[in-house]
This record gives C-alpha cells, structure tokens and sequence, in this order.
C-alpha cells in the first residue's frame, strides 16, 4: 500500500467516528468557499487617517523607517538621498511600471532579480497592513522575490490607498485580483521590520540574513 | 457576603492531620466563627494525588470513593489546601468517566467542595476576623489553587482584615514553588533548584513572614529557607487568620 | 549528529544542567525577563488575545476533526500550482524520498531552513551520508549543526550557549579566517555568520524548509522567520522542497491569520515575525526568481495514530515555545536534559510517543503540574493532562517500579483503610517527634532522603490532627 493510501486509511478510521466521510468533506469544502475572516482585533479596524498613522508607528516601532513623499514622482529625489547617505552610487530596482516610468536622471538604477552584489534594492509594495505595520510584497515578473532578502538595504514604495486596516483584506484584493489560474503568487511576503535575530543569548541583533535596513516611501494618499 | 449556617465537613488534608494539626484547628475555628456546624469525620485519609500523579488510576479511584463516602450529606466540604481542593474539585469525576453511577456521586461532591480562603472569603463576615499581627507577609499562591481554582484575591481579602499586618508581594509571583508532591522527592535535584529561587524571591521580598494555603508548598520553601539559614518565618494563612501565630512557625524548634 | 534518545538519563542531564552556573545564569536572564516579560507585552497590546485563542482551539478542533478532506482540498492545490506531493509514513520514507529528489538533480549541497521535523526525522545525518552536505542557515540551527548537538529549545536552538560558546565555536570551525579577530560583540558574531552563510545560500542545489501552516484552499505553505533564512532558502536554490507534517494544516488563508496573530505574540511579544512567507507551487512564468521545482513532503510519523488517541489535543501545538518558556522544570534543566529533540512540556507529550514510553517515562512524571505551561497555551493545550494520560500508560507498563511502586502500593492500601491508615499515621507521627524532639526540622530523615537532598525537613508538630481532635482538642 502506498504511504498515502495508507495515511487516508487511518485517518478515516479515526475520523469516522465522529463524522461521515460526506460531512467532512463538505464540511471543510464550506469552510473553504466562505472563507470567512475569525476575529479582527480592534485595532485592525482602523480608517482614513488613523490607518495610516497606526502603519506607520507599527513599522517604526518595528524598526523600519518610514519617509512620507507628496507623490510618486518624488521617489527618485528621495532614493538619491538615501544613496548618498548609504555610500552607494546604484540601486537594483524590481522592474515595476510604476517605477520604470518615473524620472530617474541623475540616480544610477538598474532593474532586474536581486544579486547578492546589490546593495541597496528598490520594491513596490502590493499593500501594507496597519495593524502591525505590515509590508505585503507579491511576487512576480515586476516583483522578484530576492529583491525582498539580499541587499542590505531594502527600500520598498507604498502608497497610502493601499495601506489596509487588516491582514484579511489583503487576501481578499489578491483574491479578487486573480481571475485565473492560482490565487496566490509563487511567494507572497509580509515583511515587518528589518531582518533580526535574538539566537545570541536573546540579544536583538538586526540584520541577520535579510536587509539590515528596511525603509517604507510612503506616497501620500491622493484625497486628504 | 452569604448569611448561611451548613453543616461543614472539614477535610483536613493527610499533610495537616500528620505534620501540623494546628492548621487544622485554624480552620476549625475559623469555620465556626463562620456560624458553621463543622464536623471532621474521621473516615477521611488523603484526597489520592500521590496515586494520582505516579498513574495509579485504580488506588486514585479506590481512594477517591472513600471520600466521596466520607463527606456524604455534607452541605459544604472545606479543605485547608488549593491542591486537595482541586483534586476533588476538578479531577474526580474524570476517575469515573466509565461509572455513571460514581461520576454522579463525585461531581455532586466537587460541586460542594471549596478551599478554605475561597469558603471564607465568601461566607464569613470580615468583622469576625480578630486576628492581629505586627508585621509583614508575603503569600505564595499555590499553583493548583491559582490555577484549577481561580484562587487569587481571596486570601489577600482575608490578609487585609489582620490588625498591624502589611502585604508585601514578592517577585515572579506566579512561578511554582517546585514541590509538586511525589515530583519533590523523586527528581530532588530539579525541585531544591526550583524552590531555591522561590526562597530568593521570598528573602527579597524582606518580610517576617511567608504565608500560603497549601502546607506541601509551605513545607517545601520552609525547609529551603532553614537550608538557607533564613530568618523568614512560615504560616499556614489559616493559622494568622485564627490568630494561632504563638505556635512555633513551620520548621521553628519549640521554645 | 544522530539523535538517539536519551531521555532515561534525564536525571544526569538535569544534574549537568544544574552544576553548569552560565547556563542557569543564561536560562535566569532570559526566560524571565526575556521570553516570559515579551509576552506579557504583547498580549497586552492585543485586549482581544484570549478570545483569539478560543478560536484559534476551536478551529484547530475542527481541522483534526475534518483532516484527511482539508488534506486532499491541501494536495489537490499543491498540484494545480505545478508542486509536487509526496507522502510519507515515517522518518524513513520521508528522507528517502527528499534524497530521491536531491540525487536527481545531483544536489551537492542542500541549505536549510529551521525545521523540527527535520529534526525529528534526523535528516542532516541522512543527507551527509548520501554524499549530501547539509548547510543549516538559522543562526542558531548552524550553531548547533557546527557544535553537533540537538537544539535546546524550539524556537531558539542555540538557547543553551553563551556568546563566547558561539566565539570558540566559530574559532574552531571557521579556520580561514584571521585567528586573532576579535569576537568580543554578538554583532561582529552575527556578521561574521551571515557572510559564510551568504555564498552557501547563493549555491546551494537544493533548499529545504519546514513550513508553519499549510493552506488547503491554496496549496500554499508557509514559514515564519526572522532572519530571512527560511526565505532566502525557498528562493535561491533551484529546486524547494517544504518537509512538514500533517498537522499543519488550515482551511483558508483566514485561518492561517488567525493562528500568526497568536504565534509570534505568543512566542517572542513581536507585533508579528520579521517575516511571513507563503509559497505556492514553483516559480510562475515571467518570474525573475524562485525554485524551478516545488515539493512537499507531507510526514505522518505516527501523528494518524495520534489522532485517534488520548493525546490528539497535542496535535493542536503550533509550536510556539510558550509552555517550555514557561515551565518551571525547563527554567532549571534547560533542553538537553530531555534527551530528545522537543523539550519541555510539549516535548515530554510528544517524545514518549515518538521514543517510546519506557524510554521516556521520566519525561511525563517530570512535572510539578503546575498548569502554566496550559494557562500560556495559545491553543489551550492541557498539557498537564497529556503528561498524566502518559503517567498512566507509564505505571501500566510498570514504571516506576522496585521501591518507589512498593511505597505508593502500602500507602494506597492503607489510605483505602481509614482506621488501620490513623493508627499507623499516628504511630509514624509519635516516632517522627521523638526523633525532633524540640527540633523543628531535620537535616536528614530516613526514608526522606530526596527530600532533605534538597532542603530541611519540617518536623512534625507531635500528635495527628485525628488523634488530637478525638481527645477532645479544638
């Protein structure tokens, strides 16, 4: 017998104890459709202003920095600073449109995968999650995952519409988004903070094996 | 408060009837000044944890009946102990799981059974307590009381009503003092490791006094402190309640 | 490493652990007022943490109730993503089908991320001896690979060593370097960690991670980390393989949130970990990275027979660490003592199960009972009533046995006995006090020698509270 009949072998036997094998598939088939969300915290239930102030101190409380930009257009302005500040004279973009077609005169970027030469990364979030100060980073061809982990510095463009109150509600965009095919990208991340460890006598150490630095461009939101 | 006059059966507990009867007339008192009719029937040995906990379901079980048999018509049962309490309170009727007919019998006893600071707290006017004592207290609650009980603010209500006697709390309050009955002799080395902090926690808090509901958790740190060379003293709570601090304290030489 | 029980040794183990001063200096410093104090934080950051837990029991129950249909919706969508289900019965079959995959692709070396199944099925020995070099990348997982031991703690490998423990054994290992660098600062050791890792996770053939849940609506697995090991390691190489076992399972995305919000809070008082990473199926066409290949490799490993047990509620665990952290017995012995791979109060369910109870039996019976270890539980385990399910099996099989059996066998007897039990209390009690006399405790009693070991003894007051109250005493 292979090892998977063998497994569904004992688990009916045990299972049928309680339930038929129809209750339980259809039970855990309507639990699948509904998809309903469990309790929301309170504090995952912000709106307007209040969202993206409580995002903003979760991230910073999570030590990431956090820079408030007027547009879009201004991200090249602000990545030019942070290259002179960092040393560097390049950054290794995801080749996202909304990136590509900004104005990028005067800052030396590149677009492509993560290298482990890259030292500062350039991403554009999908969302971010208020209640804990939350990036969410979708992969795909404008979104490589390594951009996410190997440089040291990992700056990441949010835009104020797409800060959500809760963690629910990024799957329900990712689900309403896909029309077919999988629902969920090869890799989603949540990122919180940059990379950490505590594995030295539970000293809190940043920078362990992802990105030393983790900072947000947040884009203010269009309506104030 | 609840003006009630039961008919209480005492539970005095196999640690208190061997080492230390005057918990046991403490509580006595105490119950009595509750306007109680307490009764100790003398059937009564121990509540069964040694069998209990070592896996002996079958003595657990034969121990169990005897005293679910000797504090039948009992209006109230009171033990003097979190962990007796429990036992009969939380783990009895799971002896029976398979004998309606015990089962029955066991949750009617463990819906009648309380601790004594639980009992106490609820049924005796707080006037009634005349006891003084000049000094400070800190109390260990005991984890079966703390946790399977709910026992918290009880004694600390009962503490407060002492004439002259000031609550200190100690540090890492809600830690176990490591006896843990048949656990302190069988693994001695874990235990005295684990009641030794208890006993730091005790002699930071620089109180005359440790008090606590359980004797075996009071025997337990009583004995590391003596180890230690410590002046802190050892009361049951029943006993400061009672007024009955005269008595040499747990582990004291008699004058 | 080869992780052969010693769990019968847990008494020596325990000693060690006790002698060794840096080591209770180290466990004083950071369960208390590390682990202990960062959850209380956290949960009172969060007013609605207790009912979180309530639901996050009920959902569990209800996944254990409806396994094998969330785990067929699980394979289904593993399979419509393009990943690759294996099934595995136990340990053996598990390893051979993850060298299997290795030797097809002619992997050279394999990294890892942290994962206890991996553990528990030893897997590095398995990989090495097929010609297989096994690189663990959690800074505290490469510790101990380095050092040969087995983790000391389920989420913090390395817990049992100090700073210059890791120093030395960086020294020894990491020979290249210069020899009289300086290794004073945890930071110069962290870095110096996350250059040699660098280039083996840049190489790697294959790369393996556990997962922390599995999603059945999805086909998704996911991990929680803090580095960003586990996540370098599941898009690097060119082939992932996910090792993890049955119980992880979830039915929605939703429910895999309800679950992160109690696991990091629980386990370190973080708002959330660093990272969350759900994958699903191999790399998607135009993507830049991630694995050409996606496996999981789904363990049963006697969690089927689990199921239909006295210990299933164990099979809520989502293996937070709360309880270890928690249990005054851990606080003092640290992991090794245990003698297996899951320490504390979730290991001393799992271990007897996985090792046998009469290897394990002191495991079970090394408990005060206290019940924190159930109060801090996420998913509201009853850990003290798992340990006793195992104390009964363990006295049915006749442990303890000699002395010990015998005492407790009279003392039930007589307990049973009401009026033979208060002659011989008194008897004992009137020998006892003549011993003392005006003393108040012994330095030593016989028969009470593990007692005194460890602290006096209080003397008896004289006379049975039974004997007095007959008298007429009040």
């Amino acid at each position: 017998m292979s090892a998977r009949k063998a497994i569904f072998a004992r688990l009916k036997r045990t299972l049928d104890e309680v339930h038929n094998p129809t209750v339980r598939i259809s039970g855990a088939d309507q639990r699948i459709r509904e998809a309903n969300a469990n309790i929301i915290p309170a504090r995952g239930q912000t709106e307007g202003p209040a969202r993206a102030a409580m995002f903003v101190s979760e991230a910073e409380a999570a030590d990431a920095e956090v820079m408030r930009l007027a547009a879009l257009a201004d991200v090249p302005r602000f990545v030019h600073d942070i290259l002179i500040q960092a040393g560097a004279s390049q950054i290794k973009a995801a080749p996202h449109p909304q990136l590509q077609d900004l104005d990028w005169t005067g800052v030396g970027i590149h677009y492509g995968r993560g290298e482990n030469s890259d030292h500062i990364g350039l991403s554009v979030a999908l969302a971010g999650v208020a209640e804990t100060g939350t990036l969410v980073l979708a992969s795909g061809p404008q979104s490589p995952t390594t951009l996410n982990f190997l440089p040291d510095v990992h700056v990441v463009v949010l835009e104020e519409e797409n800060i959500a109150a809760n963690y629910e509600a990024v799957w329900a965009t990712l689900r309403a988004q896909k029309t077919e095919g999988p629902v969920m990208p090869r890799t989603v991340n949540w990122i919180t903070g940059p990379s950490r460890t505590a594995d030295i006598e539970q000293t809190l150490l940043l920078g362990a094996h992802g990105p030393r630095k983790l900072i947000i461009l947040l884009i203010d939101g269009k309506n104030p | 408060m609840e003006q009630i006059s039961p008919r209480i059966g005492l539970f005095v507990t196999c640690l208190v009837d061997l080492m230390r009867p005057s918990v046991g007339f403490a509580a006595l008192r105490l119950l009595e000044r509750a306007g109680a009719e307490v009764v100790v029937p003398p059937e009564q040995t121990c509540c069964g944890q040694p069998a209990y906990n070592s896996g002996d379901v079958e003595d657990a079980r034969a121990i169990a009946k005897t005293v679910i048999e000797a504090f039948e018509g009992f209006d109230v049962v009171v033990a003097p102990s979190g962990s007796c309490t429990g036992m009969i309170v939380e783990h009895y009727a799971k002896l029976f799981e398979n004998d309606p007919t015990w089962k029955a019998r066991a949750d009617n006893l463990s819906g009648r059974t309380q601790e004594l600071t639980q009992f106490l707290a609820q049924h005796l006017d707080l006037n009634e307590i005349s006891a003084q004592f000049d000094g400070s207290v800190t109390y260990h609650d005991s984890c079966a009381g703390l946790r399977e009980l709910g026992i918290k603010d009880q004694p600390r209500k009962l503490l407060a009503t002492v004439d002259g006697l000031v609550l200190k709390e100690m540090d890492d309050i809600e830690s176990c003092c490591g006896f843990g009955g048949l656990f302190s002799i069988k693994y001695p080395d874990v235990s005295g490791a684990i009641v030794d902090k208890k006993a730091s926690n005790v002699e930071a808090a620089e109180t005359d006094l440790l008090s606590g509901g359980d004797l075996g958790c009071l025997m337990n740190v009583a004995g590391k402190l003596k180890r230690r060379g410590s002046n802190v003293r050892v009361y049951h709570i029943a006993e400061i309640l009672a007024g009955m601090t005269d008595v040499p304290a747990l582990g004291e030489d008699e004058a | 490493m080869t992780h052969e029980p010693h769990c019968h040794d847990f008494q020596k183990g325990a000693a060690d652990a006790l002698n060794n001063d840096q080591l209770q200096e180290l466990l004083n410093r950071t369960l208390k007022n590390g682990f202990q104090k960062k959850r209380l934080n956290g949960m009172a950051r969060l007013p609605e943490y207790d009912q979180l837990r309530d639901q996050a029991r009920d959902l569990k129950n209800h996944i254990l109730d409806h396994l094998d249909a969330y785990l067929e919706r699980f394979e289904l969508e593993v399979q419509k993503a393009g990943g690759h289900m294996h099934w595995a019965e136990d340990g053996d079959q598990a390893r051979a089908i993850i060298g299997d995959i290795c030797k097809k692709v002619g992997a050279k070396t394999v990294t890892k991320g942290k994962s206890m199944i991996a553990e528990e099925i030893d897997l590095n020995d398995y990989l090495a001896e097929q010609g297989i070099e096994p690189i663990e990348t959690d800074l505290g997982e490469y510790i101990i690979q380095l050092r040969n031991e087995l983790p000391s703690h389920i989420i913090a490998p390395a817990f049992h060593l100090s700073k210059n423990q890791v120093a030395e054994t960086f020294r020894e290992h990491h020979q290249h370097l210069d020899a009289d660098r300086s290794l004073e600062e945890p930071t110069t050791l962290l870095n110096e960690a996350r250059k040699e890792l660098r280039d083996r996770f840049l190489k790697a053939d294959v790369g393996i991670t556990g997962a922390n849940f599995l999603v059945a609506e999805t086909g998704t697995a996911m991990i929680v980390t803090n580095e960003g090991n586990g996540d370098l390691t599941q898009c690097l190489p060119p082939v992932h393989i996910a090792l993890t076992s049955i119980d992880k399972v979830v039915p929605t995305l939703e429910d895999a949130t309800l679950l992160l919000r109690l696991l990091a809070r629980t386990a370190t008082g973080q708002e959330q970990s660093v990272y969350n990473t759900f994958f699903t199926g191999p790399k998607r066409e135009g993507d830049l990275d991630g694995p050409d290949e996606f496996h999981i490799v789904l363990l049963d490993n006697g969690r089927t027979e689990l199921l239909g047990s006295e210990f299933r509620d164990i099979l809520r665990c989502i293996r937070c660490g709360a309880c270890i952290n928690h249990c005054p017995v851990y606080g003092v012995t640290s992991g090794h003592a245990y003698g297996w791979v899951y320490p504390g109060p979730m290991g001393s369910v799992l271990t007897p199960f996985f090792v046998g109870i009469e290897e394990a039996h002191l495991l079970p019976s090394a408990s005060t009972f206290c019940g924190r270890c159930q109060d801090v539980c996420p998913v509201r385990i009853p850990l003290p009533d798992l340990l006793r399910n195992w104390r009964n099996r363990a006295f049915a099989v006749g442990k303890p046995g000699g002395a010990q059996r015998l005492a407790l066998k009279v003392w039930a007897m007589l307990a049973q006995r009401p009026g033979l039990y208060h002659v011989t209390a008194r008897f004992k009690i009137w020998a006892m006090k003549s011993l003392a006399g005006k003393r108040g405790h012994f330095k030593w009693f016989i028969g009470a020698g593990g007692w005194t070991k460890a602290r006096d003894l209080p003397a008896p007051q004289g006379g049975t509270f039974q004997s007095r109250y007959q008298k007429g005493e009040r």
